[in-house]
């Protein structure tokens, strides 16, 4: 396979001197799974392609980007992952999704496109947006479908979508929301379906570039990392600024007015793609610190360390993704904070699941907000 | 509605090569008619064979779809529809017991959260809902499962082909 040579190239791979750190600090090894990121780079040097393609077990990657940060020899293990996996839905290899592969249709019908989507229902009448042409775009992303798609998880995605809106509106900006928003292809991307990735990558670009916006403010973790890296190729004309909702409310902090509060512990899960792909860190913990009566307490691993909800793109779901998931519950429990914040709806999805656990459910349930939320609720 | 004079049920014709082959015959006839794809999904124990008694009563009815049958209609998640829709089905029928006659106790109230599921990100998606059906056809009910096939094929038929349908993908 001469694409195997390629992407060995590319993503440092050829680099690797075998030290096994990539395993050794993997989410799926340390809680008992049969895992090995080294074997896998180790058989794309070799040219070993056939099996390490066709055998599926690259899905079982959390592409949480752990052993990129630890790899000694900057190996980028993830975007090999991303480029093997390529490779292998060419062979017609297809992950295993916990849901039928619902939401992956539901990706290829946007990128097919055709109809018309009632995507904005949620916008309430308070908030003011403007569906066409402005000069901040709002990025959605997916939530409205995770609250139809997940009514027993009782997950309120669009909760913090409403939020941050309603933030934007607060700072004097009536952003872009248009209903021809379509999925910006992250999970297709990284289950190997470049095809319909490409679709929807040109789709969106065009949508933004045509709205006339000089700066994106983005809510998902996933879409904020698929328009700052997996995008750049497409661009045409130089892209708007980039910002995740978080960066941009930490830069107009001063701006917003806040009430006092009583006092609330929180705790903050740090989305994979926000902190370790995109290194933002610092923006979500200054937004929250700012917040009167808001105290935030870390978990035993956090920031670059932090663990991730295992289920990146609706593909890895089995017992050790459960287990890490537990795992991350009981230690966002043991700092006694009343409330578990994230900056992605995908995080909120996957830990609500593992609340429904009947026989331990009692000792990991959690509140899970978005970052947004707290903010608005702090609005006076 | 028109049903037209095919002897057998649609399920017993063997797949692929005589189904390939059909639509070239059928070519002057087809240009001026459109018949959509439909997939229906049947339960094991009631719908499925509510189709067979259709097909050995002789009940005739319109043959625009192609049957699924699982073991129960609980087992028909939102993945499976809204792959069908992704293939480029015009529509899609899910059914099974009526209640109280679930072979599994209680499958079909399981079908019923699926489909609400399915039918909210249908609707989000901006596919017209009358492309998704829900129905109870009892083992016995020939003639019901023949007048909803009938009465499905019209609708979706009204509603012309689905607007996400592949590109590649003709007739």
């Amino acid at each position: 396979m001469p694409e195997l040579a390629e992407a060995a190239l590319k993503t440092n791979a050829w680099a690797c001197y075998d030290c096994g750190k990539c395993t050794a600090t993997c989410p799926i090894p340390r809680i008992g799974g049969d895992y090995s990121p080294r074997k896998h780079v180790l058989a794309a040097n070799l040219g070993h392609g056939d099996d390490l393609v066709k055998n599926g077990s690259l899905f079982s990657c959390l592409t949480c980007g752990m052993c990129d940060r630890r790899c000694p020899a900057q190996v980028g293990y993830t975007a090999l992952v991303q480029k093997l996996r390529e490779l292998s839905y060419r062979e017609g290899v297809e992950p295993e999704c916990p849901h039928g592969g619902a939401l992956h249709s539901v990706m290829r019908m946007m990128a097919t496109g055709g109809t018309q989507q009632d995507r904005l229902r949620w916008l309430s009448d308070d908030l003011n947006t403007d569906p066409k042409a402005g000069q901040v775009f709002y990025w959605t992303g997916c939530t409205m479908y995770y609250d139809a798609f997940f009514p027993d998880f009782e997950i309120r995605t669009l909760e913090g979508t409403r939020a941050a809106v309603r933030l934007l509106n607060q700072l004097g900006v009536e952003p872009v929301v248009s209903p021809d928003e379509r999925c910006c292809g992250h999970d297709l991307l990284w289950n190997g379906d470049r095809k319909s990735f490409e679709l929807l990558a040109r789709h969106n670009i065009k949508l933004v570039t045509d709205s006339g916006a000089k700066l994106l403010v983005v809510s998902c973790a996933e879409c904020l990392r698929t328009w700052n890296i997996d995008y750049e190729p497409f661009f045409e004309s130089p892209p708007p600024r980039i910002m995740h909702i978080t960066e941009y409310l930490s830069e107009r902090m001063p701006e917003l007015k806040l009430k006092e509060n009583d006092g609330q512990k929180v705790t903050f899960q740090d989305p994979c793609r926000l902190g370790r792909h995109l290194g933002i860190y610092d923006p979500p913990r200054h937004v929250m610190k700012e917040l009167p009566g808001v105290e935030l307490v870390e978990m035993r691993r956090s920031g670059p360390g932090a663990m991730c909800c295992a289920g990146a793109t609706w593909s890895n779901c089995d017992r050790f993704a459960k287990r890490i998931q537990v795992e991350r519950l009981r230690e966002a429990r043991e700092t006694g904070a009343e409330v578990l914040v994230t900056a992605c709806p995908k995080c909120q999805v996957h830990f609500r699941c593992a609340m429904k656990d009947p026989k331990i459910g009692e000792e990991i349930l959690i509140e899970m907000r978005d970052v947004a939320e707290l903010v608005s609720d702090a609005l006076a | 509605m028109t049903p037209t004079s095919q002897k057998k049920t649609p399920k017993r014709t063997p797949p692929n090569k005589k189904t390939k082959k059909a639509p070239a015959k059928a070519s002057p006839k087809a240009s001026d008619t459109w018949d959509p794809n439909i997939v229906v999904f049947a339960c094991n124990w009631c719908s499925y064979a509510g189709a067979d008694t259709a097909g050995v009563s002789r009940i005739q009815h319109q043959p625009h779809f192609r049957m699924i049958r699982v073991m129960c209609s609980g087992r028909i998640q939102p993945g499976f529809v809204l792959r069908a829709f992704e293939k480029g089905a015009d529509g899609v029928l899910v059914s099974g017991c009526h209640f109280g006659d679930c072979h599994y106790i209680f499958g079909n109230e399981r079908a019923v959260e699926q489909f609400e599921k399915t039918k909210n990100v249908v609707r989000l998606l901006g596919l017209e809902e009358e492309r998704l059906r829900l129905e109870w056809i009892s083992a016995a009910e020939g003639v019901r499962f023949a007048k909803v096939i009938n009465e499905f094929t019209d609708q979706v038929r009204a509603l012309g082909p689905s607007r996400l349908r592949p590109k590649r993908q003709t007739g």
